[in-house]
């Protein structure tokens, strides 16, 4: 321990997440907590579904964050967080955060209702969905937000997922909220960065988050970290943000995109997949790539 | 950077103990996940470089700094291995638990 | 009109936040209370949700944060709303409610009857079953009490169009005198950072059955909560809101046991039979949930015959309120022959010459021959 020098850290120190969670090890879901946490400080307030957060922070009578959490009925994610907001905005406090945190299932599929009609209302709370592209805390069956090509077990190997993934950061576009971003638990700086930034919006915000599920992606739990850049490096999830619903930003420009047989050889659940399989998603993310700076072009 | 404190287990005797709805009264802390793992970090300071790469990517809050040095706490380390694959220094191995 | 004595109810009670979906014959509530708080009468949030499911949740959500909410709905609205009427009263959260019993579909059906609001009788909701526009307004004033002294949800529950859209003449109570009766709502625990708490969370077999029973004990507050705060509404504003509302039964050979609007025609029937000479009275049971049951067997255990009029069935079984009468009598002294009759399903007028009807079978017959006796269909 010869050298010393003072450790600078990229995030915010304060930490409003505590360990004993029952999170899997190596759980996206976990660090994108962590990080958003970090971002809004403690005067947040939580609306957490059925999800995997609903287990992970632990059973009653316990929790394992610092932060007041509601844990809300399956469907009812963003309108129970606008409730929140009204109710807390009543009573005379208007600097709590409050935040809706769902999983895809509960944002994509059951939740997509409350989640529009308040977006369409442009009711002042923070929208976060972590992404882990299954229903994980069912035990990994497929949602409208799983890949085109991967293994859950309502798509098994014989009849892989064969639709692609909902694109329901165009969907929140269409509704002109103020802010959407996407952010990856590989980029933690830019992700707390973007968090910053909505938290003094007012308004509806849509953020969605990659997370990775070594559980249920079949991938090793060490390469959690791994995956969530190498997502962004390859295009398949780029990392920008819309304000107005027609004003897009590229966060990270790529030079020289990734092509996507390195990430896909990293998780279990896409094994199966053939080299036509590959070819075809491949061209399918070129597309959605080129259509994205499309759109940015159109706004510089 | 303190270490939080670990907290007690709740046990309620009688209906009168709990709150009147489901509500958490107590923190996970008391639930020590150490006993998860299978393999264990061990950080080698004498390469460490200080980035605070390690403590910035573990899911399980599990790694603090301590005097400007990163610390492992293997009461709650579920021995998921991100801190080794991301340790720019490759300072962290990951080593088989005793029985 | 009814719908109206509703909004003013709400309005009384300075909720502060209401949420929301338009349902015929629900709308005019929620027109006027959207009325009030863009004027200003009414110093609330009004969340225009898009689907009477996010109404409750949005409701739940700002109950939790401390505030006082209120929404209102009829049959597919509450029905929708189901999975959320057990998370309020488990939350222990203590929403008031309006609802207008109106005929589930299929085929669609806008007039009254009860299966809606009964079919959530096992939720944990306190409901009331109103008569008369006063009776509602002054409901939501003492729901609300009620509700926040024991932290259980509760409703008020009106006839689709016989009281929603009748029109009567209605004493509104002055507000000074309504703040006096019910303070603002603050709860012992709510959400909020400064004392963060986790609710809700899951919850196992260890500690699940204890929290249901905490539930239970204070519903069984609930009877006697409600007459003593009916007796304090009597003696501010001069009208008493008990449990039941019986009338005539003291010296009656024959009761009516009845519910909502059909309980006031009732009592045209009973003067009307009086004059006649047939000693029948009516008991027209106004909370429903908690059951009164110490009340209900007080009253009937001289009569020598019980007719319960049902606006409802429970498919398979029979009427609910014979069903639940039936059950407060057995194995009590003075458990005279009940007969159960379902009337108006589907907003099927109940007149006087129904209860006329039911009177003359009731009183030919020794003993019951059936469970059910229908009135009105068509054979």
């Amino acid at each position: 321990m010869s050298k010393e020098k003072t450790m600078k850290l990229s995030l915010p120190e304060e930490e409003l997440m505590n360990s004993g969670h029952l999170a899997c090890q190596g759980c996206g879901a976990t660090l994108a907590m962590r990080y958003v946490l970090k971002a809004l400080g403690q005067r947040t307030a939580l609306c957490i579904p059925a999800c995997c957060w609903s287990v992970i922070d632990g059973p009653f009578p316990y929790s394992s964050l610092d932060v007041p959490i509601y844990h809300c009925a399956f469907e009812t994610a963003a309108v129970s967080a606008s409730g929140v907001k009204a109710g807390l905005e009543m009573v005379g406090d208007s600097e709590t955060t409050v935040v809706a945190w769902a999983g895809d299932g509960g944002t994509f599929d059951i939740g997509i209702q409350a989640l529009s009609g308040v977006a369409e209302r442009n009711d002042d709370i923070l929208y976060v969905c972590y992404d882990n592209e299954a229903y994980m805390n069912t035990g990994t069956q497929r949602s409208s937000a799983t890949p085109y090509g991967a293994w859950t077990t309502t798509t098994p190997v014989k009849h892989f997922k064969n639709r692609p993934k909902k694109d329901m950061v165009a969907i929140m576009a269409a509704h002109r909220i103020p802010y959407i971003a996407t952010a990856s638990i590989g980029y933690p700086e830019d992700l707390v960065k973007k968090i910053k930034k909505a938290k003094e919006i007012k308004g509806t915000k849509f953020i969605h988050i990659y997370a990775p599920c070594p559980s249920g992606w079949k991938c090793r739990p060490e390469d959690t970290v791994k995956l969530s850049r190498m997502v962004v490096q390859n295009a398949i999830f780029p990392l920008y943000e819309i304000e107005w619903g027609d004003k897009y930003i590229l966060n990270i420009k790529l030079k020289d995109k990734k092509p996507i047989n390195d990430y896909l050889r990293l998780q279990g659940r896409f094994h199966h997949l053939s080299e036509k399989d590959i070819a075809f998603m491949q061209e399918e993310v070129d597309k959605k790539w080129e259509r994205l700076l499309g759109f940015v072009n159109k706004c510089q | 950077m303190k270490k939080k404190k670990e907290t007690q287990k709740i046990v309620f005797k009688t209906e009168k103990d709990f709150p009147l709805m489901p509500m958490s009264v107590g923190s996970m802390l008391y639930n020590k996940t150490g006993a998860w793992r299978n393999i264990r970090p061990v950080i080698d300071l004498e390469k460490c470089i200080q980035c605070g790469i390690c403590w910035k990517f573990c899911p399980d809050v599990s790694i603090y700094i301590e005097n400007e040095w990163p610390v492992v706490d293997y009461e709650y380390c579920k021995g998921c291995g991100i801190c080794a694959e991301e340790c720019p220094a490759k300072c962290i191995t990951m080593v088989e638990e005793e029985k | 009109m009814g719908n109206h004595a509703l909004s003013f109810g709400a309005m009384l009670c300075r909720v502060q936040v209401i949420s929301a979906y338009p349902i015929t014959p629900q709308t005019q509530v929620v027109e006027l209370l959207s009325e009030m708080c863009a004027d200003k009468t009414l110093d609330a949030k009004f969340i225009k949700v898009e689907s009477e499911h996010s109404a409750m949740a949005a409701c739940l959500g700002a109950s939790l944060a401390g505030a006082r909410t209120f929404t209102a709905t009829s049959s597919q609205g509450l029905t929708l709303m189901h999975e959320l009427l057990h998370w309020a009263s488990g939350g222990r959260l203590p929403v008031v409610m309006g609802n207008i019993n109106r005929s589930m579909a299929p085929g669609w059906s806008i007039w009254s009857d009860q299966n809606d609001s009964l079919s959530q009788r096992d939720t944990g909701w306190i409901q009331f079953y109103c008569a008369n526009n006063q009776e509602v307004l002054d409901t939501v004033i003492q729901a609300f009490k009620v509700s926040e002294k024991l932290l259980i949800p509760s409703m008020a529950v009106l006839d689709a169009f016989t009281l929603s859209h009748t029109y009567e003449v209605v004493d509104i109570p002055e507000q000074e005198k309504v703040d006096e009766y019910l303070p603002p709502f603050k709860p012992p625990i709510r959400l909020t950072p400064d004392e963060p708490h986790a609710f809700g969370g899951l919850t196992s077999p260890d500690h699940y059955f204890e929290l249901r029973y905490k539930l239970q004990k204070d519903m069984e507050k609930a009877p006697a909560l409600i007459e003593e705060t009916g007796k304090e509404f009597k003696q501010k504003f001069g009208r008493f809101l008990g449990l039941v509302d019986d009338y005539c039964c003291e010296d009656a050979d024959l009761i009516l046991i009845t519910s909502g609007t059909m309980g006031s025609t009732a009592r045209v029937a009973v003067d009307e039979l009086r004059k006649e000479g047939i000693k029948v009275g009516n008991l027209r049971i106004r909370a429903f949930r908690p059951f009164p049951f110490e009340k209900v067997r007080e009253i009937v255990k001289n009569a020598k015959k019980i007719a319960v009029v049902d606006r409802n069935i429970s498919y398979g079984h029979h009427g609910v309120f014979y069903q639940e009468v039936k059950s407060s009598l057995y194995g009590h002294d003075g458990c005279p022959p009940t007969f159960g009759f379902i009337a108006g399903l589907g907003g099927r007028d109940i007149t006087p010459s129904t209860f006329r009807e039911i009177v003359q079978y009731a009183l030919e017959k020794k003993r019951p021959e059936e469970e059910i006796v229908w009135i009105g269909v068509k054979r």
